[in-house]
């Protein structure tokens, strides 16, 4: 090899690592642009919205002529419908971990996580259609007086939406428990169940804890789910059975309408949106924090 | 320090302790039993839903399915509305955002496992991906529509819709390519680069074609995803009612989840039925997509064995 192809060879290697580095640095823009998209036009809604306004009044009528900028509804909206979410996904997540990982023959095993991946694979629109056409009508027979546009089964689907990723982030968080702390347990005289609940699942309390958190900043940002089946008003209320407005259905609901940019009203979305931005943003760190802890205690 | 029973970190957790309270529940026979039927009544459930969620869908649906409703637009008479533009439009967008994304999210994925060395920035990049993993899709729509949309003036095109999918689905592809490479074994590098490869050769011959399958897989999944997001297509400001067929990049669109969507957001029942049957063509072609990736992986975990 000549010294100038040599050279050539090195210049085209280092291209090569230029090239690679710019395309792994697209999601630091990313991250950058989030932040700044949202910064921006929220400082716009702030210059007329003050911070007392947004958290002490507990109205949220922007788009109305009395206009009220009261987060409190939405806020409320967010978390009921997420709650009930994790009320469903988090024990029926832990349960399916625990038989799949300890109790559950091969050939189980097999057949489950393709058809958890299925379910987690759906989009959320199918979820949307089966809340507010299959779910709403069956609750309607034992709440009669329940209307077509409600938090509980906005809730219930996306608790079936989330179970997946529940299920399989705990299975994980399970197996990662080495076999040392079951055998010591089954050593102390347990059953099955006994080593289970006294040393498995204490033994994985941090990837579970994590996995809790990861599904909750999913059941928050979740949007097509709430946007179809739980309504579009934003009522300050904790009644499942009510209809509610969460803060991603806000911002598709201003988003559909012709808001024309740079009004207040166009501010508004971005101003929710950074709201929901933090919020998960904070339950994402947090998770990820806990589930790397977790995982370097058993290594 | 002498360390006593109570300071031990195990301490807390012996079934001595948890007898009086654990014990009478646990040591019952039936307990076991038990457990394992609810175990088995949840998973009976969640497969049953799974069938209803589905099943009433396509149900409901199918009825509907005929060749004039996919080659029609949509309209104001339920019975005559099709999908005409909305599958257009998917189909555009899932090309676009394969050919933007790809590259991107596999080139990002060989500078992370290949290149880059353990430093704040690698760091940096790394807590990025995991981040933007997290960040709700309706968030990605509004980027794009101050990006995109205005700042770019792209207008509400195709391009747009695509570049915002992009972005939202290469987290995934990076963490999915970058799992394929970890499996590949140390080996086939060390071999290369002894036999005096630069490391380009070595990934690009050695590496890569053996982590294909696992890569293809993971970004199979990735664009099944994109082809059913409605959030951030409709934060972007797509149109629901769109009576063209896309001809190139910068043409206005609507795809089938946002038909689906708009369909069910009007009260009559035959509207409902129109949005039954739109999903059921999204679910066909996802469904599609997902038995390729699993074919693919099958073939994938053959060959490492």
């Amino acid at each position: 090899m000549t010294r100038n192809s040599r050279k050539a060879l090195r210049i085209k290697e280092k291209i090569i690592e230029l090239l690679l580095s710019l395309c792994s640095s697209v999601s630091v823009l990313t991250t950058l642009g989030i932040i700044a998209v949202l910064s921006i036009e929220s400082i716009f809604f702030f210059r007329e919205v003050s911070l007392t306004q947004l958290f002490f009044d507990t109205e949220w009528t922007p788009l109305f002529l009395d206009k009220h900028f009261g987060i409190w509804p939405l806020i409320a909206g967010t978390i009921l419908t997420s709650a009930i979410a994790l009320a469903l996904s988090v024990p029926a997540g832990l349960v399916i971990a625990v038989y799949v990982s300890e109790f559950a023959h091969e050939r189980t095993r097999a057949f489950l996580k393709p058809i958890l991946e299925l379910l987690a694979g759906i989009p959320t629109i199918v979820y949307g259609y089966f809340a507010l056409l299959v779910i709403t009508p069956a609750l309607q027979i034992i709440f009669p007086e329940m209307g077509s546009f409600n938090a509980l089964s906005a809730g219930i689907a996306m608790g079936v939406m989330i179970l997946p990723m529940m299920a399989s982030l705990s299975e994980d968080a399970i197996y990662t428990v080495p076999k040392s702390l079951r055998e010591g347990a089954y050593a102390l005289g347990a059953s099955k169940l006994q080593m289970i609940l006294g040393a498995v699942l204490p033994g994985a309390v941090g990837g579970i804890t994590a996995a809790v958190i990861l599904s909750a900043a999913r059941a928050v940002g979740e949007t097509m789910i709430v946007a179809i089946a739980a309504g579009q008003q934003p009522l300050f209320h904790f009644n499942p059975l009510q209809p509610v407005e969460t803060m991603t259905a806000y911002i598709v609901q201003v988003s559909l309408g012709d808001t024309p940019h740079g009004t207040l009203e166009y501010h508004t979305l971005f101003a929710v949106a950074m709201m929901l931005f933090l919020l998960t943003m904070v339950l994402n760190i947090v998770s990820l924090r806990i589930g790397e802890r977790f995982k370097r205690m058993y290594r | 320090m002498e360390l006593t029973d109570k300071h031990h970190p195990l301490a807390r957790r012996p079934f001595e302790q948890d007898r009086e309270t654990t014990r009478p529940l646990l040591a019952r026979p039936g307990s076991e039993a038990s457990f394992l039927f609810l175990a088995r009544f949840i998973i009976a459930s969640a497969l049953l839903v799974l069938l209803v969620l589905v099943g009433s869908v396509v149900y409901d649906g199918f009825s509907r399915l005929s060749l004039s409703f996919l080659t029609s637009f949509p309209s104001r008479k339920a019975e005559n509305a099709g999908i005409l533009a909305a599958w257009t439009g998917s189909a555009w967008l899932l090309f676009l955002t394969i050919i933007f994304a790809l590259p991107l999210g596999v080139g990002a994925a060989v500078y992370l496992e290949e290149y880059a060395k353990k430093s704040r920035a690698t760091r940096l990049i790394e807590l990025c991906i995991a981040n933007l993993a997290g960040v709700p899709s309706v968030i990605y729509g509004l980027l794009g529509l101050q990006v995109f949309v205005r700042a770019l003036s792209f207008e509400r095109s195709v391009l747009s819709g695509s570049l915002t999918l992009a972005l939202l689905v290469l987290p995934i592809i990076i963490m999915a390519s970058r799992e394929a490479l970890r499996t590949v074994p140390k080996g086939y590098r060390e071999g290369a680069l002894a036999l005096g490869a630069t490391r380009w050769q070595t990934t690009w011959t050695q590496v890569l074609p053996v982590a294909l399958p696992g890569i293809a897989t993971g970004c199979i999944l990735a664009f099944s995803r994109a082809i059913g997001e409605t959030a951030p297509l409709i934060t972007l400001g797509a149109l629901t009612y769109v009576a063209q067929v896309p001809d190139s990049m910068f043409a206005p669109f609507t795809a089938l989840p946002i038909q689906a969507f708009n369909w069910l957001s009007r009260p009559q029942p035959e509207f409902h039925v129109n949005a039954a049957a739109a999903i059921t063509v999204l679910l066909s072609f996802m469904i599609a997509l997902n038995l390729i990736a699993m074919v693919l992986r099958s073939k994938f975990q053959r060959r490492q064995r």
